[in-house]
């Protein structure tokens, strides 16, 4: 089983934390913080297997990470899964990202963290895998999208608003991030283009 | 707009800005949305919508939102979608445990669940399984079942019911009742659409391991179905191919399921080897992509397929085969498949089959350790090389292992030292190999050698009178390097207390110099040291008369007497006033050398697997509690006999470790509260434990468990005829124990049938899954005895007991004992346990009473020389008359009393039951107290009765 699933920026800033076991919410925020550091600590190129830390853990329990551009992709897993199965799971989780928001990056996790949350859902559901197959989990999330739009009316203006925003090029943005830098790089792409 | 003006906002000031001015920021826009709530406006959907979002921003940035969730409970009673969603998003990531709330959110579940509206049930479903309490349970448990197998449910909608009623039963199994839709689900393995395949699968899986026998027909099914994909052709798999690679995550879980049984019946066997073959093979081809992924996934079935092999252990074929491939994997190039190959290597090792080629790997395990850059990868080295270890590599493994050390990561150290110390020992021809290794380990890293450690040591150099020299010369050559680790003066204290006279004939380490070696570390030492080096004093006084007054003197000395430490003080005034006034007999018989101890599990193995694995009570602590309720308060291994000092002395728990008395002690309280005491107080094994320390108590029952269990085969099973022994004459008591399971008699017989309790305790804070025990009897013992019994619950809770019935019945005399086996997963590992269950054919004996002119009438009729069969043999046991009467009892038969004309010899009566016939029975036994030696004579109407009889009750006395 899947305890957690935590995204987090190369400072260590949460960008999508999901627990499938209750966790008081201080906690939650020491997991997300030392499992930053267990994982920061590792060169690019070893294993992306390790133990967990002193909170999730357990000798049960590994943590199975992805490191893309800025961002950490970190599930922590029981040994009822299989490794390079949940290593698979994130490249298919973060290749559907950048399907549905057309080459994703850090922002869209910011901006659209309810949609990063729908889709998360189509892929783990309460801890467990639910469907591993992309076209599957996009046309559900196309699905969800037709209907949105059909409810139409006020319930639309978030996604203007939002691409509004994001067209402004914001002033409050700090101008070292350059979106273009933080594009999460999903290799072999054209496979699925 | 929605988030993205907090997200704006507050992102910007995290990048550039203080942590104060995002609190700053934060507090205001949650003032502003409680505002907005509390407002006298009524909300529209989408402004609720809006701020619930901007509550879970900030709630991912690590605020604690404390307000909303009525909100978001109002949310999922809308009718539009997305409010719906959102309102379902806040709800599981933010519920709490409010009551009333959780009433109203069932409410709106239900009401979703009821709508036939495939996207809302995916929602609640949804929530559901992601908050998954126990009121939900108690709320759906019943209702899911019948979603998931109804015929109309659309398929997105069973895949999350499927996972759902998986959560409720891990949550709650008591709560999801199994019923008539267990079998439709099984059948789901055959559904059309592979997402519901692999969702139902999860399921199964986990059901499965408590449920076996109701999920039996899923493995016929799991084959076929795993079959048509590993065999197809990847095009016919809808979307489910991943990278050229038909369906993997549901192999996997095919694969995973599979491991939930032992190996099938041979028509589906057939099928599913073809499968493993052609995993295997594939392995072999080219890639067909050099894509990471592509590798990935064929590999992450190929290691699921391996451990499936290793599961069912019966291929050797298979498991060579296994065991190349991961022979390959250990010198890939992607780390990953590296560390993984290691891994499954482990469990490869404790199999029988692929042992010896497993080991022709640690040349590349050797290199691995060496020149791996990640420690986790070094990690599972080590795991490797302390799971192939036996006797023909142990001191290469053990000898790399310290050399490992030296640079080994602080955080796998001290698990490192405990490994080194358990091969050390448990393969240790030579002793004192074994000595060089434990002082290594505390000169390399004395920080992370724990006190069983190093108890350990002394507790065998002890025990072993060939060693004791070489040790008292090593630990006194070690202790001349100027900087030593506290714990080698411990030790190099100890042994030369005891043994010091041994290297006192050579001038260069002369009492005198001894004492002074010891001596100019004490004030480097803390208080524990101090005190235990003071005891080495006053043992010194004895061994060496000629220093009596030097250590005196020290004894005398101010900071001694009159140390703050009210312990050091009072071993100060104790020892001096015992040196001043006792005689030198007294001395010399108070201040003897230590006995023996008794044998006992090494505690070392039992502090590695609680390292391991989460364990519930740890003997060390408990014998710290009684230590300290000790009279002498001493806190460490005092060198004083305990024979000679009629308080429970300390020396009874010397080493702490829950050892028994010294066996020339009085009976010791001590050992009460140790967990492992049970199994040993018994009489009949007391005796063997106490041999001195030869190699083969060393392997305890207790190493029978986890990964140690194939290696030594014939030791466990000498162990477990001692066992059967010791249950030949009684009905009751602890069959089996180690670290992690406890197992426990009751048994009653009459006539030809009887009952067996077993009763099975699970000594961890852990649950054991898939737990099977099995009774094994061979195709003979099969026909003359029949046993019957039902298979238990397959999880065992952490602190739980099962029981299990065994009913017997004897058809024939028989003379081998059925064997249970015991198997189930523990934290992840596979455990085997196989112990001899004590059922012998003198348990179907009824007691007959007769006169002395019966028994010798009788005794003359079965006087035909196959009827008879003699045994003389040397007394084991003390010849005590009593006892021996008791144990006849206990055998079963009549003890008839003034029946022999010589009244010091026993005999006894009685008739074995079985269906087939009744046998009578007649014994004699005639003690020679002088030679120490027993004849026993056996006559009864069938031969082999006589003579398995005689087998089992020669071993008694």
């Amino acid at each position: 089983m899947i305890q957690a699933i935590l995204v987090f920026n190369n400072h260590g800033k949460p960008r999508l934390v999901r627990f499938y076991q209750r966790f008081p919410e201080e906690i939650q925020q020491q997991i997300v913080r030392e499992t930053f550091h267990l994982v920061l600590k590792r060169d690019d190129n070893i294993c992306n297997f390790l133990e967990g830390g002193s909170l999730i853990g357990g000798s049960d329990y590994k943590l199975i990470y992805r490191h893309y551009a800025t961002l950490y992709f970190v599930f922590c897993v029981d040994s009822s899964e299989s490794e390079l199965g949940i290593l698979d799971l994130i490249q298919v989780f973060v290749e559907t990202l950048d399907k549905c928001f057309e080459n994703v990056c850090e922002l869209d996790l910011i901006f659209h963290m309810d949609k990063v949350h729908y889709i998360l859902q189509e892929v783990v559901m309460g801890g467990m895998v639910l469907e591993t197959n992309m076209n599957e989990i996009v046309a559900q999330i196309e699905a969800q999208n037709k209907l949105e739009k059909s409810e139409g009316g006020l319930s639309a203006a978030p996604a203007r608003a939002v691409s509004a925003v994001k067209n402004i090029n914001l002033p409050e943005i700090p101008r070292n991030i350059n979106i273009g830098d933080i594009n999460i790089k999903v290799p072999n792409l054209s496979q699925f283009v | 707009m929605c988030v993205a003006d907090t997200a704006r906002d507050v992102s910007g000031n995290a990048h550039c800005k203080s942590k104060e001015a995002e609190i700053k920021r934060i507090n205001k826009e949650l003032a502003n949305i409680r505002s907005k709530f509390k407002g006298d406006k009524a909300l529209d959907g989408y402004s609720k919508k809006k701020y619930v979002c901007k509550l879970l921003f900030i709630f991912l940035l690590g605020h604690d939102i404390d307000f909303g969730h009525m909100e978001a409970v109002n949310l999922l009673s809308s009718n539009r979608y997305t409010e719906k969603q959102i309102g379902y998003l806040f709800i599981s990531v933010l519920v709490n445990s409010n009551s009333e709330l959780i009433r109203l959110i069932n409410n709106a579940i239900k009401n979703d669940l009821a709508s036939r509206n495939p996207t809302f049930m995916g929602l609640a479903l949804h929530c559901i399984a992601n908050v998954g309490s126990r009121e939900m349970a108690e709320a759906f448990a019943g209702e899911i079942p019948k979603i998931l197998v109804a015929g109309d449910t659309m398929d997105s909608v069973k895949q999350s019911a499927a996972l759902c009623l998986l959560r409720l039963y891990r949550t709650s199994p008591d709560l999801v009742p199994m019923g008539d839709w267990t079998s439709r689900v099984v059948h789901l393995l055959n559904d059309q659409h592979l997402g519901v395949v692999t969702a139902a699968t999860s399921l199964i899986t986990t059901l499965a391991q408590k449920n076996p026998e109701e999920f039996k027909t899923s493995v016929s099914l799991a084959v076929s179905r795993l079959s048509r994909i590993v065999t197809s052709a990847s095009t016919d798999l809808q979307d489910y191919t991943y990278y050229f690679v038909p369906a993997p995550w549901l192999s996997v879980k095919l694969l995973r399921l599979l491991q939930c049984y032992p190996p099938p019946d041979p028509a589906v066997r057939g099928r599913l080897t073809e499968c493993l073959e052609t995993i295997l093979n594939k392995a072999q081809e080219p890639p067909k992509s050099k894509k990471v992924q592509h590798s990935n996934a064929k590999n992450a079935v190929l290691f699921e397929a391996i451990s499936l092999i290793i599961h069912h252990d019966s291929e050797p074929n298979l498991l060579v085969r296994a065991c190349n491939q991961l022979g390959q994997f250990l010198q890939h190039r992607e780390t990953n498949l590296r560390y993984l190959a290691l891994e499954s290597m482990c469990t490869l090792a404790s199999s029988e089959f692929s042992h010896e080629a497993v080991k022709t790997h640690i040349e590349t395990v050797i290199n691995a350790l060496k020149t791996e850059r990640d420690v986790s990868v070094r990690q599972r080295a080590v795991d490797l090389l302390y799971a192939m270890c036996d006797r023909s590599n142990a001191q290469q493994i053990v000898a790399e292992m310290l050399n490992y050390l030296e640079t080994a990561d602080y955080s796998i150290r001290e698990e490192i030292v405990l490994k080194v110390a358990i091969l050390a020992e448990k393969y240790a021809v030579d002793y004192t190999w074994y000595v060089d290794t434990i002082l290594n380990l505390i000169r390399i890293a004395g920080d992370y050698v724990s006190e069983e450690v190093w108890y350990r040591v002394i507790q065998i150099v002890i025990n072993r009178d060939d060693v004791q020299g070489y040790a008292a010369k090593t630990v006194f050559e070690a202790l001349q390097a100027p900087a030593c680790h506290e714990n080698l003066v411990k030790v190099g204290g100890y042994i030369l207390g005891e043994f010091g006279n041994l290297i006192a004939g050579d001038p260069r380490s002369s009492p005198l110099i001894q004492f002074n070696l010891l001596h100019s570390k004490f004030h480097l030492c803390s208080v524990p040291t101090r005190a235990l080096l003071l005891s080495t004093y006053i043992k010194f006084v004895n061994l060496f008369p000629e220093i009596k007054t030097t250590i005196q003197d020290v004894l005398r000395s101010d900071s001694q007497l009159k140390n703050a430490d009210v312990e050091l003080q009072q071993r100060a005034v104790e020892y001096l006033r015992l040196s001043t006034i006792a005689s030198t007999d007294i001395l010399a018989t108070v201040l003897e050398e230590m006995p023996p101890f008794p044998e006992r599990e090494s505690s070392i193995l039992a502090k590695l697997k609680k390292k391991k694995g989460p364990s519930t009570v740890t003997d060390l602590e408990e014998t710290k509690k009684e230590r300290s309720a000790d009279m002498n308060g001493g806190t460490e291994p005092a060198p004083v006999n305990a024979s000679a000092v009629s308080t429970p002395s300390p020396s009874a728990d010397l080493l702490g470790l829950g050892t028994g008395p010294p066996p020339n002690a009085a009976p010791a309280p001590a050992s009460s509260g140790s967990l492992l005491v049970d199994v040993f107080s018994e009489p009949a094994s007391a005796v063997t434990q106490l041999a001195p320390g030869s190699q083969e108590n060393f392997a305890s029952p207790d190493l029978a468990s986890s990964e140690l269990v194939s290696e030594e085969p014939s030791e466990a099973a000498r162990g477990a005829d001692e066992l059967t022994h010791k249950f030949v004459c009684k009905n009751n008591g602890v069959l089996f124990e180690n670290q992690l399971l406890q197992i426990g008699l009751k048994s009653e017989f009459r006539q030809n049938l009887g009952r067996m309790f077993i009763f099975y305790g699970n000594k961890t804070s852990t649950q054991f899954l898939t737990f099977t025990p099995t009774l094994i009897c061979s195709d003979e013992l099969q026909s003359n005895l029949n046993l019957q019994t039902k298979p238990v619950d397959p999880t065992v809770d952490g602190g739980a007991q099962v029981q299990q019935v065994v009913n017997i019945e004897c058809i024939s005399d028989f003379t081998e004992a059925p064997v249970l086996n015991i198997q189930f997963r523990y934290g992840g590992t596979f455990q085997n346990v196989s112990v001899k269950l004590p059922i012998t054919l003198n348990k179907f004996f009824q007691p007959t009473e007769m006169a002395s002119q019966d028994f010798f009438q009788r005794w003359k009729q079965l006087s035909n020389p196959q009827q008879e069969v003699q045994n003389i043999f040397k007394a084991k046991h003390p010849m005590d008359p009593e006892i021996t009467k008791a144990k006849i009892i206990g055998f079963g038969s009549a003890l008839l009393e003034e029946v022999d004309p010589n009244p010091a010899n026993f005999v006894g009566a009685g008739i074995i039951h079985t269906r087939t016939a009744q046998i009578g029975c007649l014994l004699r036994l005639e003690p020679n107290l002088q030679a120490q030696m027993y004849r026993l004579t056996l006559r009864t109407s069938k031969e082999t009765v006589s003579q398995r009889l005689c087998e089992l009750l020669s071993e008694q006395f």
